[in-house]
């Protein structure tokens, strides 16, 4: 919803506009200040972003009646937090009203009728109480109708205005609406004049805005509202791409583009875009049939109503006609909870399924952002009916599953998203704090603490937004909080959760892609089980985003010797004590039921495509049941892989003495092991990692280890031989996931065991997924080691051919395919970072340490260059 | 080069350091009404008022503003807050205005030279230019929130009388602080350039803003953000802070401005918040080691101390922030930039 040309249009609200609008200036006449600032309030709320005043009416003081209005409204924070825009034909009313408002607004208008002397004092005085201003294509001679007038006009006055200085984006021209199908000739092209004249300026002056009012195009077709707000619809989707990009507009006087009946959506388009001289007539003639709205509209309106409830919620929702919303809202709910169904449902589906078709709308420019604020409106209306049944349905259940702060943070006022999130949570038994929206940093940790809160939802559409984000990232680091933080909403992205927000804080961040992934995150977010692992998940998840991204060349590299100078200092009290059994060990065949214990299922699904975190994932609202299913197959394959013994683990151990020399690791034996190290620019504190880092130049040890799982060609061909695509894939998968789970089982027996650093360790498998142990083993061609060709050294070092059977490719790639090889580092102070971006320095000292040249270390390391 | 270039110049090498309080300085000099009234043989009593010593007992803004010099700061603010014909009818001393903003300019000036030749360093004076204590957004009457006690124009012509006072004194900027009252800076903006226009020079402006919440607005409902939509068509030299509360509760809303405003940055806060006596307690080092916390963000240009502060703060400040590399002048992109209580862009 945010790429269309139509979000950049600024509509003006004219109900406070006595020339626009009878019933303001009968308030006004009246002195009835209280309802007219009731008229200013409401514009605000349904969407005005800029509020026009406008006292210009003969039997008023017209000075007495802009100063008393302007100085109420100040009074009124609702109304004030807008721009106005002082709207008179009077110079005396404007500068009158410039002495009460505070802020910047915008003047309408000014312009050269009296010449130019006066154009540009009146500019002066402009600029010096701080105003935008509304530039009429008027001069000396008069309005300017055809495209040459208009244009030549607005180039007369930009060029005049930049010989005083003012501003250039402080300048918005009104190259004047006319009306069209009047019946006279000369009028036929205006709609084209002025479309083609917003072009030109906008070329030939940088940075103005145009603006216009659109009443005057309709002229013609006084009383006959149908015509009018089709022939308004119509010229602004042909004016916005052109350059208007401000509007004096009643979203009431506005059709969705699409849903104009085509036959008058032809007339319309005939006419403002002046296709042949009868098209006027042939809307005039038109126009009969749709006057008075009465027979058309009523039967539109029959014909509607008559529609089924669902469709029925969505005309309402696309239209912005709230009139029956709630009827039909309880309607729907009724019908679903008459077959068993709950209130949400409605939400999840008609009402979603509506705003949808809003969006798609919006998106392609055929719907405006007035009409969709009525939509939201109506969509509002549709929730605010169900929250009580929701509410119900919540109370009957247990107590809240956990307490979420949501808020659409600073800077930005839309809510959808984050209202819908809020009652999908709340529809699911979360208790939600809604903080609304332009919602400060300070608010929200405020509400988090006072809450006793379990995590914060923050949302925002606009780009602006996402740096407002970072800076509540920021505070919460700052106030030392480390609840999760949840991100959302159109402009955000996994990719800037990850590059810009998480590492802002050190709780959890997640980015969550829609409203139906809030309840899954949330609920893992406050499980006991679930949190750590998930939230492990996602940090790997994000750090390959990051290095991904890092690969990108946005940040400065460090040169090799400075990076070796801000390397990690290992405290060589913490390395792991020599090994209880060095040297090599073999392992031809662990027990495969024992292994099955040590799966990692995340991964599994999301092999299969399928989003989640395992467990959760079972549970998800909308891959649950297809994850249910998989599973259940996978634990019957499982059973059959044990018991009829498929597969074979096999794999191999191995502890060596050893010292560090500078950023490789050379085993006693002779062999040398050649490490990357990072070199990025980072921030004070932060070391350049390098996995030799973690070996005493003393003397140390060091570990390897290569595992796979053999035999599965036999059971493939058989899956192949009767076309049973899926048996094949899920073997594979399992296969794959046996790997993963030896070499997790044997890093453990080698920590309590063979090297025995560890001996008392006891941790449950969701502790070994988020290795929550001592010691790491990073694997070549992954994030820490990820130069490939080291295991190449490795496997020869282990003999692993040999010994287990795995051999590797030219290009380094494993045999049997199920298969994971990697060294063990023992350190207490080891862990995993990603090397990332290097520079030419490394690649060539990397080539003498290597012992290849320069253009071997280059193709390898490939994918740490620029 | 105009005063403003060579303001830009200095304060391109370094963050510059402006003085701190003087009401709370003067406090400690414990005058009586004698020392404050003189023999100007005014009705009112005249203790308390502050600004009126510039005639009567000139020594004591003297030594101070030398203290604060001496504490090393580069730009000296005159004694002037309250030196305005609303606020000095309260001591029924309003046909002294002009003569109080023209001495305590020209003792400014006149310090502020005698240090300068002492190093060749220059030193500036600010003009001091308050808010005044009414309002121009906003209704004494809560039963009539359309009344207002003065209007533009009348207050338009309290500040050009003040300002013309300054500059005729020697003042070098118009630093219109402590604005609560968007819409009043307004008017003290167009005292600024009308007085310009009529000596056919520059009048450079600085423009101080103070928060009254911590969600950061002001008294009349601005967010800093509106505030800088609102006036920066003064071209101010300096936009920023200054009172409110502490370092520690503006540290938000100065990193907002450093991001948007394309022009120096000045701040001087509190000397953190009041104690229950309504004294403040915040040590010249953590003052300093507050706002050493901006300038190391490259966020800041100037820095200094607002109630509370002393020559010891101001020290502490200059010698916190020595060697850090000032904030670079940020350029945004051209976007119309509209301003109700709350900003609004247009896109482009």
């Amino acid at each position: 919803m945010t790429t269309s040309s139509s979000t950049q249009f600024v509509n003006i609200g004219e109900r406070t506009n006595v020339t626009g609008s009878a019933a303001f200036k009968k308030m006004i006449m009246a002195g009835d200040y209280a309802r007219a600032v009731e008229v200013a309030r409401q514009q605000v709320e349904n969407g005005a972003q800029v509020v026009d005043v406008n006292m210009d009416e003969g039997l008023l003081d017209a000075h007495h009646a802009m100063t008393t209005f302007l100085k109420l409204i100040a009074a009124e924070p609702d109304i004030a937090r807008v721009p106005i825009m002082i709207d008179s034909s009077k110079w005396s009313v404007i500068e009158a009203g410039l002495k009460c408002v505070s802020g910047k607004p915008i003047v309408n208008s000014i312009s050269m009728k009296e010449g130019e002397a006066q154009f540009l004092e009146q500019a002066r005085l402009c600029m010096a109480y701080g105003a935008a201003v509304v530039v009429m294509a008027f001069d000396e001679v008069g309005q300017a109708d055809t495209k040459a007038r208009k244009v030549e006009i607005c180039e007369r006055a930009y060029k005049l205005l930049m010989t005083i200085g003012f501003p250039p984006e402080d300048i918005i021209f009104d190259p004047n609406v006319f009306a069209v199908a009047t019946g006279i000739e000369e009028h036929n092209n205006y709609g084209v004049d002025f479309i083609e004249a917003c072009r030109e300026i906008k070329a030939r002056c940088p940075h103005v805005h145009i603006s216009g009012g659109l009443s005057n195009l309709s002229f013609s077709f006084r009383g006959n509202e149908p015509v009018r707000r089709a022939m308004h619809s119509v010229f602004l989707y042909h004016a916005i791409p052109a350059g208007m990009d401000m509007g004096i507009v009643n979203a009431g006087q506005l059709d969705v583009y699409d849903t104009i009946d085509p036959e008058l959506r032809i007339a319309c388009e005939d006419v403002i875009l002046n296709r042949d001289p009868e098209a006027g007539d042939r809307l005039v003639a038109l126009a009969e049939k749709f006057r008075g709205t009465d027979a058309v509209a009523e039967k539109q309106a029959a014909e509607w109503r008559s529609l089924d409830v669902t469709k029925r919620l969505e005309y309402a929702l696309v239209k912005g006609i709230d009139a029956h919303v709630v009827d039909d809202t309880e309607e729907a709910r009724a019908a679903i909870a008459a077959r068993g169904g709950r209130p949400i449902e409605v939400i999840e589906g008609p009402l979603m399924d509506g705003m949808n078709v809003v969006g798609d709308l919006f998106g392609s420019g055929k719907m405006f952002l007035p009409q969709v604020v009525k939509s939201a409106r109506v969509m509002k209306k549709a929730v605010a009916h169900l929250l009580p049944f929701i509410e119900a349905e919540k109370a009957a259940g247990s107590r809240a599953k956990g307490r979420v702060i949501m808020a659409t943070v600073k800077g930005d006022v839309h809510d959808i998203g984050k209202n819908i999130v809020g009652v999908v949570l709340q529809c699911n038994g979360f208790e939600v704090v809604d903080l609304g929206v332009m919602v400060p940093w300070a608010k929200i940790i405020e509400a988090a603490n006072e809450n006793d809160a379990d995590m914060i939802g923050l949302s925002g559409l606009i780009t602006p937004s996402l740096d407002e984000m970072v800076t509540v990232a920021e505070e919460m680091q700052r106030a030392e909080m480390r609840m999760p933080l949840l991100i959302g909403g159109a402009t955000t992205s996994k990719v800037h959760t990850a590059l810009r927000i998480a590492p802002a804080y050190d709780g959890p961040v997640v980015h969550v892609l829609d409203a139906s992934r809030a309840v899954g995150v949330a609920t893992t977010l406050v499980s006991d089980t679930q949190r750590d692992p998930y939230v492990a998940d996602i940090a790997a998840e994000y750090q390959k985003v990051r290095d991904a991204r890092a690969g990108k060349g946005q940040n400065d590299l460090l040169p090799l010797a400075e990076a070796r100078g801000r390397g990690f200092v290992a405290d060589m009290m913490l390395k792991a004590p020599a090994p209880n059994r060095p040297g090599v060990h073999v392992f031809d065949d662990w027990d495969l039921e024992d292994l099955r214990h040590y799966i990692d299922w995340t991964p599994f699904f999301r092999a299969w495509e399928l989003a989640g975190n395992f467990p959760a994932i079972l549970d998800d609202a909308i891959v649950g049941e297809s994850a249910r299913s998989l599973y259940a197959d996978a634990q019957a394959m499982l059973d059959r892989i044990v018991a009829e013994k498929w597969l074979t683990a096999r794999g191999v151990a191995a502890l060596w003495p050893c010292r560090r020399d500078g950023d490789d690791v050379v085993l006693d034996e002779g062999a040398r092991l050649p490490f990357l190290r990072q070199q990025i620019a980072k921030r004070e504190g932060r070391a350049n990692m390098c996995l030799a880092d973690f070996i005493d130049p003393a003397g140390d040890w060091i570990g390897g280890f290569a595992v796979g799982i053999h035999g599965i060609e036999p059971h493939l061909a058989t899956f192949k031989a009767s076309h049973d695509d899926y048996n094949d894939i899920l073997l594979k998968a399992l296969a794959d996931r046996l790997a993963e789970a030896f070499a997790e089982r044997l890093h453990a027996h080698v920590r309590t065991d063979l090297w025995g650093y560890a001996q008392g360790e006891q941790l449950t498998n969701e502790a070994l997924i988020r290795e929550q142990y001592r010691g790491i083993r990073p694997a070549p061609g992954y994030p820490a080691c990820p130069e490939h060709s080291l295991k190449r050294t490795l496997f020869d070092l282990l003999d692993a051919e040999a010994k287990v059977g795995i051999e590797l490719t030219e290009s380094f790639a494993m045999l049997p395919t199920a298969a994971v090889s990697g060294f063990y580092f023992g350190h207490a102070q080891a862990e995993y970072f990603g090397v990332a971006r290097i520079g030419e320095d490394q690649v060539s000292d990397y080539a003498a340490r290597r012992g290849v040249d320069i253009a071997q270390a280059t193709r390898w390391l490939r994918p740490n260059l620029d | 080069m105009t005063t403003r270039d060579i303001f830009l110049a200095e304060a391109a090498k370094r963050i510059l350091i402006t003085d701190g309080a003087f009401g709370t300085e003067i406090q400690n000099w414990k005058l009586s009404e004698a020392d404050y009234a003189g023999d100007l043989g005014l009705g009112h009593d005249q203790k308390g008022n502050n600004d009126i010593l510039a005639l009567t007992k000139p020594d004591v803004p003297a030594a101070i503003h030398r203290a604060y010099f001496e504490a090393g700061a580069d730009i000296a603010e005159t004694n002037t807050f309250s030196a305005n014909s609303i606020s000095q009818a309260d001591y029924g001393a309003e046909h002294l205005v002009r003569e109080i903003n023209y001495e305590s300019a020209k003792l400014a000036r006149s310090i502020a030279d005698e240090f300068q030749a002492r190093d060749g360093r220059p030193r500036f004076v600010a003009g001091a230019i308050g808010p005044t204590n009414k309002t121009l957004s906003l209704s004494p009457d809560v039963n009539d929130p359309g009344f207002r006690e003065i209007d533009f124009d009348y207050l338009k012509g309290v500040y050009r009388e003040q300002t013309d006072a300054l500059l005729d004194g020697g003042a070098d900027f118009v630093l219109i602080e402590t604005v609560f009252d968007t819409l009043n800076a307004k008017a003290g903006i167009m005292a600024a350039l009308d007085a310009g226009r009529d000596r056919g020079r520059d009048v450079p402006i600085m423009l101080s803003m103070t928060l009254t919440d911590l969600s950061g607005r002001n008294l009349s409902g601005h967010t800093v953000e509106a505030f800088w939509h609102a006036v920066r068509h003064a071209k101010p030299l300096t936009i920023g802070l200054n009172c409110s509360f502490g370092a520690e509760q503006l540290r938000p809303h100065i990193r907002t401005l450093s991001e948007i405003c394309d022009t120096l940055i000045m701040v001087y806060p509190n000397a953190g918040l009041p104690n229950e006596l309504g004294a403040y307690d915040e040590a010249p080092a953590t003052t300093a080691g507050l706002v050493y916390e901006w300038a190391g963000a490259g966020q800041v240009n100037v820095l200094g101390g607002c109630c509370g502060s002393t020559p010891a703060h101001i020290a502490a400040i200059a010698e916190r922030v020595k060697g850090v590399a000032p904030r670079v002048i940020p350029t945004p992109p051209v976007r119309t930039r509209l301003a109700g209580l709350e900003p609004f862009t247009m896109a482009a």
